[in-house]
């Protein structure tokens, strides 16, 4: 066998074609399959980039801009431990003593430049940089549920309530045929629509929605929704006079607070019971479920978005703490999918300036 | 096992094999992952920790390249795929040490935590920077993308010389030892 390759047989003709054919359905079957997990044989299917895309559909494209949230300041703080949480969860930010924060309020929507209306949705993002470098990444909303439970039900929600171009108002019956394919929608819209709207940034409770796991140091597992309450007393918001307001009202109304003093909130955290929802953020938990006061955010410091480091952070509510765990609410991937996309986006744009300009944040 | 054998060291095949399955693994949660919104962050996950895995064992296997001893090319390759065997086994080892580099780097410069397990993570590699960000983000697609195509060409070469040539080349890399009076294919 010294020359094994001259003294091979040649290969019959059918052999040949078939050991050709072996090699191609190995080639074509393993890339076939990298084509289908990329997602490139189902082009249709709803993708975190189609979702951003319809973000910049629906908002139009701001370069450098988030797709969501587009309108925002930047603010700094901290974050001082009771010490309560530490029996919740074993994340060292429970530990009682101070964490700095930056964070960012903002206003929901894809448009940097809209003016400030009332009923839009606020937003506040925190980043807190625990003391060993990992990070505890929230954003939460004003809002007391959210909308639609699952990713596919707020693409298509995005779509629906896109302004018409005749009317400048989004289609009702688009709303109608929504609530009617996602059923859960309609008490939580109900429940949206009915809620006190606040007059301010600094006197609004901001809410995480869905639901996490904390883990402790004995390795007990809860399931927990968390809201930041403010200890700026609540005023409703005055619809009553309908006299003009300036552009950026609620943020100017913010940085003055800001100015002034420091704002507070307390970091409630709401504790399920055994059957409570924890993979549905359009149902409310029962308010009288077990509610722990884990320690007091300070803000007391506020930037524009052009000259912030919190410009360059996404918010991704995934990026959790040893001791905080992800639930299997389908928002939560999802929400953590977008965002990256948003932000890989955004990040590699030329930056338009922001709505609420440097000289605006230091008066 | 001796430098004259027809097969590559024990240590470089268990490598080869282990990290073929790796990184095969690799590509395809990764692109699984970014067009995935339900099971985007159970893979973001293991992605992370699997790139790091995957680093250390690229430079573990760069070490051993350096320090072993090849078996010759069979005499049924000619000097153009010669030239193209080489080519790609440079390439291969450029990107198995470089996706991974990208990955960190491009996490690092997102300002993100590199989270391994736990409350483990790594430090950051570069200073954050946004453009940094989104050229990396994009050189890692291109990279994987690079990564898959160069592993297409070396499977079906490697193939072609199997079933058509029969020239025993995947003896060389088998998981057990071949007798080399079997394996090889010296006609002279």
């Amino acid at each position: 066998m010294g020359s094994a390759t001259r003294t091979l047989p040649p290969l019959s003709r059918a052999s040949l074609i078939l050991r050709l054919m072996a090699i191609g359905a190995v080639i074509i079957g393993v890339a076939g399959l990298f084509a289908y997990a990329a997602g490139w044989l189902t082009p249709h299917a709803l993708t975190p980039a189609r979702i951003a895309d319809t973000f910049e559909l629906v908002g139009g494209l701001h370069h450098g801009v988030r797709r969501n949230h587009a309108k925002g300041v930047c603010v700094s703080g901290r974050f001082d431990s009771n010490g309560q949480g530490v029996a919740l969860s074993k994340a060292s930010i429970f530990q009682p003593g101070r964490t700095p924060v930056i964070g960012r309020f903002s206003l929901s929507g894809g448009q940097p430049y809209a003016a400030d209306a009332p009923d839009t949705v606020r937003g506040m993002a925190i980043l807190f940089k625990l003391q060993d470098g990992e990070e505890w990444r929230t954003a939460m909303i004003n809002l007391p549920v959210f909308p639609v439970r699952t990713p596919q039900a707020f693409n298509e929600q995005l779509l629906a309530t896109r302004p018409d171009r005749t009317t400048g108002k989004p289609d009702p019956a688009k709303i109608t045929a929504l609530v009617a394919r996602y059923p859960e929608s309609a008490p939580a819209m109900q429940l949206i629509r009915s809620r006190p709207i606040s007059s301010d940034f600094a006197n609004s409770t901001f809410n995480s929605l869905n639901a996490f796991r904390f883990i402790n140091a004995v390795g007990a597992r809860l399931w927990v929704r968390w809201s930041m309450v403010p200890a700026q007393p609540f005023a409703p918001t005055s619809t009553s006079d309908s006299g003009p307001t300036a552009k950026n009202y609620l943020f100017d109304a913010l940085i003055a607070s800001i100015h002034r003093r420091p704002l507070e909130w307390r970091l409630v955290v709401a504790i399920a019971q055994p059957h409570d929802p924890t993979d549905d953020a359009t149902i409310p938990w029962p308010p009288d479920r077990q509610h722990v006061d884990v320690g007091t955010l300070t803000i007391d410091r506020v930037e524009s978005d052009d000259t912030s480091p919190a410009r360059d952070i996404n918010f991704d509510p995934l990026i959790l703490p040893n001791g905080i765990a992800a639930s299997a609410d389908p928002l939560l991937s999802a929400r953590s999918a977008i965002y990256s996309q948003s932000f890989t986006r955004r990040e590699g744009e030329a930056k338009e300036r922001s709505a609420v300009s440097p000289a605006e944040t230091a008066r | 096992m001796g430098s004259n054998s027809t097969q590559f060291a024990l240590a470089s095949r268990i490598l080869h094999w282990l990290m073929a399955a790796l990184l095969l693994s690799m590509l395809f949660i990764g692109v699984t992952m970014v067009s995935s919104l339900g099971n985007y962050h159970r893979l973001v996950a293991i992605h992370r920790p699997l790139g790091i895995t995957i680093l250390i064992l690229a430079v573990i296997r760069l070490v051993n390249r350096m320090f072993t001893t090849l078996p010759p090319f069979p005499p049924t390759l000619s000097p153009r795929e010669r030239w193209v065997a080489t080519a790609s086994e440079r390439m291969l080892y450029t990107l198995m040490l470089a996706l991974p580099l990208v990955g960190w780097g491009m996490l690092s410069a997102g300002h993100y935590p590199i989270v391994m397990f736990g409350s483990w993570h790594l430090p950051a590699i570069v200073p954050a920077n946004p453009a940094l960000h989104a050229v990396l983000r994009k050189a890692h697609t291109i990279f994987a993308y690079l990564l898959f195509v160069t592993f297409l060409a070396h499977v079906g070469a490697v193939l072609f010389h199997t079933l058509i040539v029969r020239d025993r080349l995947l003896h060389r890399m088998a998981l057990w030892s071949i007798r080399s009076d079997r394996a090889t294919a010296r006609t002279d």
